[in-house]
């Protein structure tokens, strides 16, 4: 080959994937009009972050798209699709490379694959069980979208859905002796709540508490440390009880035992007490001491929240009838933050702590209900004003009509005698 | 003791006001009875309406402030922390918008009694005029509050106001005291509601009130009876009975439906949902919402516009264009357009509420 | 002088009456009342010389709870104390010198911004002036 080709080959070979989009395609071309799977790959593409990072199936699959027949297409470099237990290793090619992940994305980790040897999904799959998830799994194929968008599979609110595929299939998951009801648990907390009705993104998925490629449930010792991520004062306040101790010499989970894992509900008081369904029936029993300082703690927690819910709809009552108690509105909000603060502190089952806490709401919500009966008052006495005004316009309307009528037949009168002259 | 006083009194006043002549003059006026006369009651209203929205707005200045940092606040207070302030504002924005209902009435039923014909016709166009003039404190008076939806009415408004051909853009700007809703707009907004506008008020109903005075009250096409009732005192206390019992609704609607205090305006915030401005200009709003944008290659929001503006320029030349009713003659054809311009109006306006959506 | 009837009378007193009763409210309002500010613009947060540097201390602005922090250089900062998460009252860290809300671990520097956790949004900054002996927050405009 001559000089001036070979520079051409080179310049072209060199611009070629800046040409991908305008560049002849035949993967695209003939897959487009074959049927289902085979066609769906095309339709995915679309979307895919790759493909807008300039990526085409050649740089995953090989092959030379600029070849028309089937057969010069698929020629020697063409990898086909790979099979499942290769997938992980077929991504890694390039996310695990630091140096060509740098070209397209710096920012982005490169430790997914060897993360994901770590995890229970990586090490099944090395032990040969090609059930076990691979990045196509999770993340799809084709038509694999950013996390931050919210069409992705692994955007939060999705991430429930997308392991829950397989974790909550009874058949595929028949032999791993797990259960298969997380998904259902989850969508029953409080956690699925806060991210599927309110939107708040910060709420945790699967992933928060158990890690996304280095995927594990936590160790019952470190499901406490998972937890505190989030609720590092209630984690801290626990380490100050009397259970710390007690649960870490029974091997108990800290949160756990409690709480639940996955189907992690609102707290209330009603977890608090001598019976069931309160958590404390579960090792104290009634009568003990333990059951006792339960029934105290569960008294005073219930009065203040029973008084706080009294105030509360009192201030509505109030506020339907018209009177503005924008103002103390605010101050429930501080009484509010105390009631959580009280419940809160049942961790470190500090009773005179707790009692001290209820003590201080209670007084600040004596002022609320003070303003609250002062609003209620206030619409009292518009409406009795109103009809202290009524009365006397009625009344007033009254005399008019009186006068009106007397006016009126004096004129008839007048009239009727044959005086024309008006009054 | 006390009639002696009060006749010295009387006599003094009488000496320097002339008195006695002014009532021998008042003596005269007369008002004709027959079957549509329960219609003259509705110019009285409207004047015992707005001279309560005079007192009421007067009171309020004493607490309001036209400022961006404290409009909002300072409506919290007279809500809230001023003795009967609740009172004072509730009765100020209800009042407004009844006053602004029964002017619509009193037009139509004016309309529909052709009482524009002459020598009538230049009651008719003041009243156009405070008409229009009472909308504008209707639109001006929303904003002050500074709350999320005046805030956002207003500047829907003002973006229709400005579309208008040629004069649009230097109108909104003028309206608005700028390029957007802003402190300049609130100061703006104060100034045409407290003085401006009720200089102009003044002086149009001053004229208004004249011509009535100087033409009587006029009677229906047609209308043979010859009954009338003395001014004063018959058909004041009549009025009066209609002022009471307006006041027992006023009263009412104050106390069970207080006006709200609303959010504080926050310029940053995408504009609400359903955002629309008060019931009296929803029937113009759903008319250009419904408007195709195209018509014949002119913009339909425009045209619509155009539309009113030439429609409210006919409604005020009616006198001069009803030439039948001049002759004292029965006018159909006027009827029939006043009912299809009532029915649209009603029609429009209902229908904003009934379909959000559109 | 007509003799009086009782209709005239009764029109006579009713309409006393009214009139009494609507210029009660009118003179109720006009005189100015106990309750102060219209506006809580702007309220002493403190005492100069309160605060020692790397301390801080809540309070009531408006209506809601606000944190005046007197830093370890010596700057006074003020700021809403509502955590932009879920509404709890953050407070002071002085070893990190951040706000941080203890409800889910979220956490501000004193500029309002968020460093970490799950707050969506900054806190909001107020203004600062000493006058005198006192310590005055203030809206920023």
């Amino acid at each position: 080959m001559n000089i001036r080709a070979t520079r051409l080959f080179v310049s072209a070979a060199l611009f070629a994937p800046l040409l991908a989009f305008g560049q002849k395609n035949s993967c695209v071309d003939c897959h487009s009009q074959l049927e289902d799977e085979l066609k769906a790959p095309v339709a995915a593409l679309a979307a895919d972050v790759h493909a807008e990072y300039g990526l085409g199936c050649k740089d995953c699959h090989g092959g030379a798209p600029d070849k028309d027949d089937v057969d010069l297409a698929k020629d020697k470099s063409f990898k086909g699709a790979p099979k499942r237990s290769d997938i992980p290793r077929f991504c890694g090619g390039c996310h695990s490379n630091a140096a060509a992940m740098r070209a397209f994305n710096p920012a982005l980790r490169t430790d997914q694959l060897s993360q994901y040897e770590t995890s229970r999904h990586g090490q099944l799959l090395k032990a040969g069980d090609t059930k076990a998830a691979v990045c196509t799994d999770c993340h799809g194929v084709h038509g694999i979208q950013s996390a931050r968008l919210p069409k992705s599979l692994t955007f939060p609110w999705n991430i429930p859905q997308t392991c829950g595929r397989c974790h909550s299939d009874k058949t595929l998951m028949a032999n791993y002796g797990i259960p298969t009801d997380q998904l259902d648990d989850y969508k029953a907390s409080v956690h699925a709540k806060a991210l599927f009705d309110k939107k708040d993104l910060s709420a945790p998925v699967c992933n928060d508490c158990h890690g996304n490629h280095g995927a594990f449930p936590p160790s019952v010792t470190s499901v406490a440390s998972v937890c505190r991520q989030c609720h590092p004062s209630t984690g801290e306040l626990f380490i100050k009880s009397p259970h710390k101790k007690a649960f870490d010499e029974l091997g108990v989970g800290e949160c756990e035992a409690c709480h639940g894992n996955h189907k992690i509900l609102a707290p209330s008081t009603a977890m608090i007490g001598a019976d069931e369904p309160a958590v404390c029936a579960q090792c104290h029993e009634k009568g003990s001491r333990g059951s006792e300082a339960a029934s105290e703690l569960r008294r005073d927690l219930d009065g203040f929240e029973s008084g706080f819910r009294a105030v509360k709809d009192l201030l509505a009552q109030a506020r339907r009838k018209g009177v503005e108690v924008g103002d103390a509105e605010y101050k429930l909000q501080d009484v509010t933050t105390t009631l959580v603060t009280a419940k809160n502190l049942t961790h470190d089952l500090d009773t005179a702590g707790i009692a001290k806490t209820v003590a201080d709401g209670e007084t600040a919500l004596a002022e609320v209900r003070a303003a609250g009966e002062k609003a209620l008052d206030e619409a009292r006495f518009r409406r009795r004003g109103l009809g202290v005004t009524t009365v006397l316009l009625v009344l007033l309307a009254a005399a008019l009509a009186l006068k009106i009528r007397r006016m009126a037949r004096a004129r008839q009168e007048r009239e009727g005698s044959g005086d024309s002259k008006t009054s | 003791m006390a009639p002696k006083i009060g006749q010295s009194v009387w006599k003094f006043l009488d000496e320097r006001f002339m008195l006695s002549q002014l009532i021998t003059f008042g003596k005269k006026k007369t008002v004709p009875e027959h079957r549509r006369s329960f219609w003259y009651f509705f110019g009285g209203i409207c004047l015992f309406l707005t001279a309560i929205q005079i007192a009421t707005g007067i009171m309020l200045l004493l607490y309001y402030t036209p400022h961006i940092d404290a409009a909002h606040e300072s409506i919290h207070f007279i809500m809230s922390g001023v003795k009967f302030g609740w009172l004072i504002r509730s009765i100020h924005s209800w009042t407004a918008n009844i006053l602004i209902g029964l002017l619509f009435v009193h037009m139509f039923s004016t309309f529909f009694l052709k009482a524009y014909r002459k020598p009538r016709e230049l009651t008719w166009v003041t009243g156009f005029f405070l008409l229009v003039l009472f909308m504008a404190f209707g639109f001006s008076g929303y904003l002050l509050p500074w709350n999320e939806l005046s805030y956002f009415a207003t500047r829907v408004g003002t973006d229709i106001a400005g579309s208008l051909p040629f004069i649009g853009k230097g109108l909104k700007t003028f309206i608005l005291g700028g390029p957007e809703v802003s402190q300049a707009t609130l100061s703006r907004f104060f100034w045409f509601h407290i003085a401006l506008l009720p200089m102009a008020a003044l002086v149009l109903i001053g004229i208004h009130i004249f011509l009535v005075q100087t033409l009587g009250m006029s009677k229906p096409i047609g209308e043979q009876g010859k009954k009338e009732i003395p001014f004063f005192p018959d058909f004041l206390y009549k009025d009066a009975l209609g002022w009471t019992i307006i006041l027992v609704v006023i009263g009412v609607l104050c106390v069970f439906l207080p006006w709200e205090i609303g959010t504080k305006a926050d310029p940053l915030a995408s504009t609400p949902l359903g955002i629309k401005p008060e019931w009296y200009f929803t029937f113009m709003f759903t008319t250009l919402k419904l408007v195709p944008a195209h018509i014949l290659s002119i913009e339909g929001e425009k045209l619509a516009i155009l539309g009113f503006m030439a429609g409210g320029l006919l409604w005020m030349l009616v006198p001069l264009l009803d030439r039948r009713a001049g002759r004292e003659k029965r006018s159909p054809l006027f009827t029939c357009v006043g009912l299809a311009v009532a029915a649209y109006i009603v029609i429009m306006t209902v229908l904003t509420y009934a379909l959000p959506k559109l | 002088m007509k003799r009086r009837s009782f209709i005239d009378i009764f029109f006579g007193g009713s309409l006393l009456a009214t009139i009494a009763a609507f210029l009660y409210p009118v003179v109720r309002y006009v005189l100015p009342s106990k309750s102060t500010g219209v506006i809580q613009n702007s309220v002493t947060a403190a005492k100069v010389g309160e605060l020692p540097p790397n301390a801080a201390k809540i309070f009531k602005f408006g209506s809601t709870p606000a944190v005046l922090v007197n830093t370890a250089e010596g700057t006074l900062v003020a700021l809403s104390a509502v955590c932009t998460h879920l509404t709890c009252t953050v407070r002071y860290d002085g070893e990190t010198g951040t706000l941080f809300c203890p409800c889910h671990n979220g956490r501000f520097d004193l500029s309002g911004n968020v460093l970490s956790g799950p707050p969506p949004r900054p806190l909001e900054t107020y203004a600062v002036e000493v006058t005198g002996p006192d310590v005055i927050v203030s809206r920023k405009s």
